[in-house]
């Protein structure tokens, strides 16, 4: 297959207009919901809070400035971020495995989470306020892959492997925790279930900032290396004798796209897909280039996940939770490519 | 100076693969590396390229320690072309070349012209200028052992060190690929150390010749001198035939052919 088709546009211009669109739907999603806000509303409303001067706002129905502010604002931005995050983190995971089906919760991060999360619903563990859950998912996450990195690690470093292998093995203990602790649950199985299917309702700017800068600080670390992911697709030796140190590196990537995913999954629940679908289009657009792929997975992850938590708070009669949503369209439309991408690989 | 090995101790884990190896290699020759499957060529060069750590002994490389030079200036010292060429992700052609650069770049920087134009020769001296833009995953196995081959020269480096790198590919690119190794040899005084399988074709390509037996260096030499029909007896544990060859201006070495070979009077046929 040629590869042409990838410069038809310049990388810049590809991230522009991926900006621009996230723009334009941040903008749209804040319009739409239960109470509908005219779009020309929404620049002046955050133009008065960001600017302090209310009376921008002069002359609009005075709901509107805290519905888009503290209530919508909080929601959609952290969708995008977690988009986002889960985007970028699954491109580490498929760049560090060397394996296009990995994503970020190959390793039992989302397991992890999940059992964690359930944990304090069923202790009822208040300790922390309403930070309860989140802390106890996020704490599972990072255990789970401390646990699945020391059962992978040997002599000769991590291998792609030993790292899938332990992440199966470790989930499939934890889930089985899981289902022990719904059966023991009695009616806080619903809570549970709600919470491991992913939601975004009632998010607060405190996430927001948590997460933008969770995600900030890994996506940025990605980034610094990803010419070293790039070479890690050569094979350990070729990418040894190019200068990647393959006992630090690797681990270090690994490291920092579980806690971005960690972070994610904390914060709104186990949302799939998005990391397994978003690098695929993506490399279609950029090519398998780190340097590129990384931005590009940052903003479609947070242009797509907007849009499905978009659909869902204004759209559909019913909320549903954003996993089953995600799953269900993700799922067959990861079909179709994976499908396009086989007929396309003539010759093999 | 080019690598000095002394009393060398390496094992994998539990299994011992060199006691007490100790070796010196030249600048500026072409060696050849020789011995029977799983006899430690990969793992010497593994050691030579830092890769992997001698349990005991040293391994110095212009005079210092090769593990007192971090992995960017190695980088920039020694490159290898490994056994396995596969490669992961549709990368183009060029941008595998390209990654042979890398060491020389600045983490954020675009290649410059130089480099591009130093690719490009590279991939017109290695005839895989034609599939430049064609993704590596669909390139067939010799094609992509040639680019991964490319790769390495556009690493430019002093030593360049070749794992089984013509292992796929025809009589023709083999030729012209160890062809231009040599010449960065004999022109530019670079080094190259290369295992093969291909007795013949180390001989015709090496000025000296490193023969192995598991765990060991049995010989050493300027290939004239090492290559005999005993050592490759003793070896390998095959009757062979060992001569000059004036066309091939090289020894060269042959084999009995096999007593129950079948030999039909069929006329050969021409297309």
């Amino acid at each position: 297959m040629q590869t042409g088709f990838r410069n038809a546009l310049s990388t810049g211009v590809q991230m522009a207009l991926l900006a621009v669109v996230l723009a334009a739907t941040v903008i749209a999603s804040t319009a739409m919901g239960y109470i509908q806000v005219p779009l020309s509303d929404v620049p002046r409303i955050l133009a008065a809070r960001l600017l302090g001067r209310p009376e921008l706002t002069a002359g609009m129905r005075q709901i509107f400035p805290a519905v888009v502010f503290d209530v919508r604002l909080p929601r959609i931005l952290s969708a995008a971020i977690v988009g986002g995050g889960l985007a970028v983190s699954g491109a580490a995971f498929q760049g560090i495995l060397l394996n296009p089906l990995a994503d970020p919760y190959t390793l039992g991060v989302s397991a992890g989470a999940a059992f964690g999360a359930s944990l304090a619903i069923v202790l009822n563990i208040h300790l922390l306020g309403l930070h309860s859950v989140p802390l106890f998912a996020f704490s599972g996450a990072v255990l789970t892959l401390l646990l699945v990195v020391f059962l992978a690690s040997d002599a000769e470093g991590l291998s792609s492997n030993n790292l899938i292998l332990a992440g199966i093995i470790v989930a499939a203990i934890l889930s089985a925790g899981i289902s022990f602790l719904k059966y023991v649950a009695d009616e806080q199985v619903a809570v549970i279930i709600f919470w491991l299917m992913g939601s975004f309702g009632s998010k607060t700017w405190s996430d927001v900032g948590l997460t933008a800068l969770w995600v900030a600080a890994g996506y940025g670390i990605l980034v610094f290396y990803a010419r070293d992911l790039n070479l890690l697709s050569l094979g350990s030796r070729a990418a040894s004798s190019l200068g990647v140190n393959m006992r630090r590196t690797p681990l270090l990537l690994l490291v920092t796209a579980s806690l971005i995913a960690a972070v994610c999954v904390s914060i709104s629940g186990i949302i799939g897909f998005v990391g397994l679908l978003v690098p695929h289009m993506m490399r279609n657009l950029t090519g398998p280039d780190n340097r590129r792929l990384m931005p590009a997975c940052l903003l479609a992850g947070a242009i797509l996940l907007l849009w499905a938590d978009t659909v869902i708070r204004a759209l559909l009669p019913h909320e549903i939770p954003i996993g089953v949503l995600t799953a269900l369209i993700g799922g067959p439309f990861f079909c179709l490519i994976f499908r396009r991408q086989q007929s396309g690989r003539r010759g093999f | 100076m080019g690598f000095s090995l002394a009393h060398v101790d390496f094992a994998y884990q539990k299994r011992p693969v060199f006691n007490d190896l100790s070796l010196v290699m030249e600048p500026g020759r072409f060696y050849g590396l020789i011995g029977p499957n799983g006899c430690g060529k990969t793992t010497l060069l593994d050691l030579l390229c830092g890769l992997r750590q001698p349990d005991r002994g040293s391994i110095r490389f212009r005079g210092r320690d090769l593990r007192a030079f971090s992995k960017k200036e190695l980088a920039r010292q020694v490159a290898l072309v490994p056994q396995d060429f596969f490669i992961n992700f549709p990368f183009s052609a060029e941008e595998v070349v390209m990654m042979g650069r890398y060491p020389r770049l600045p983490r954020f920087a675009a290649p410059s012209a130089f480099d591009r134009k130093f690719v490009k020769r590279i991939m017109s001296d290695t005839d895989t200028v034609n599939f430049h833009d064609r993704m590596v995953t669909a390139l067939s196995g010799g094609e992509r052992q040639r680019v991964v081959f490319a790769r390495a020269l556009a690493q430019d480096t002093p030593v360049l060190v070749l794992d089984e790198a013509t292992s796929n590919l025809d009589i023709a690119h083999s030729l012209a690929l160890l062809d231009l190794a040599a010449r960065g040899v004999y022109d530019a005084g670079k080094t190259v150390i290369a295992s093969f399988q291909d007795i013949n074709l180390a001989a015709a390509f090496c000025s000296h010749l490193v023969l192995m037996q598991p765990g060991r260096i049995v010989a050493q030499g300027p290939t004239d001198k090492i290559l005999t029909a005993e050592r490759i007896e003793r070896v390998f544990g095959v009757a062979a035939k060992v001569y000059f060859d004036a066309y091939a201006n090289a020894r060269q070495v042959v084999f009995k052919a096999p007593r129950h070979k079948i030999q039909e009077a069929e006329p050969s046929k021409e297309y």
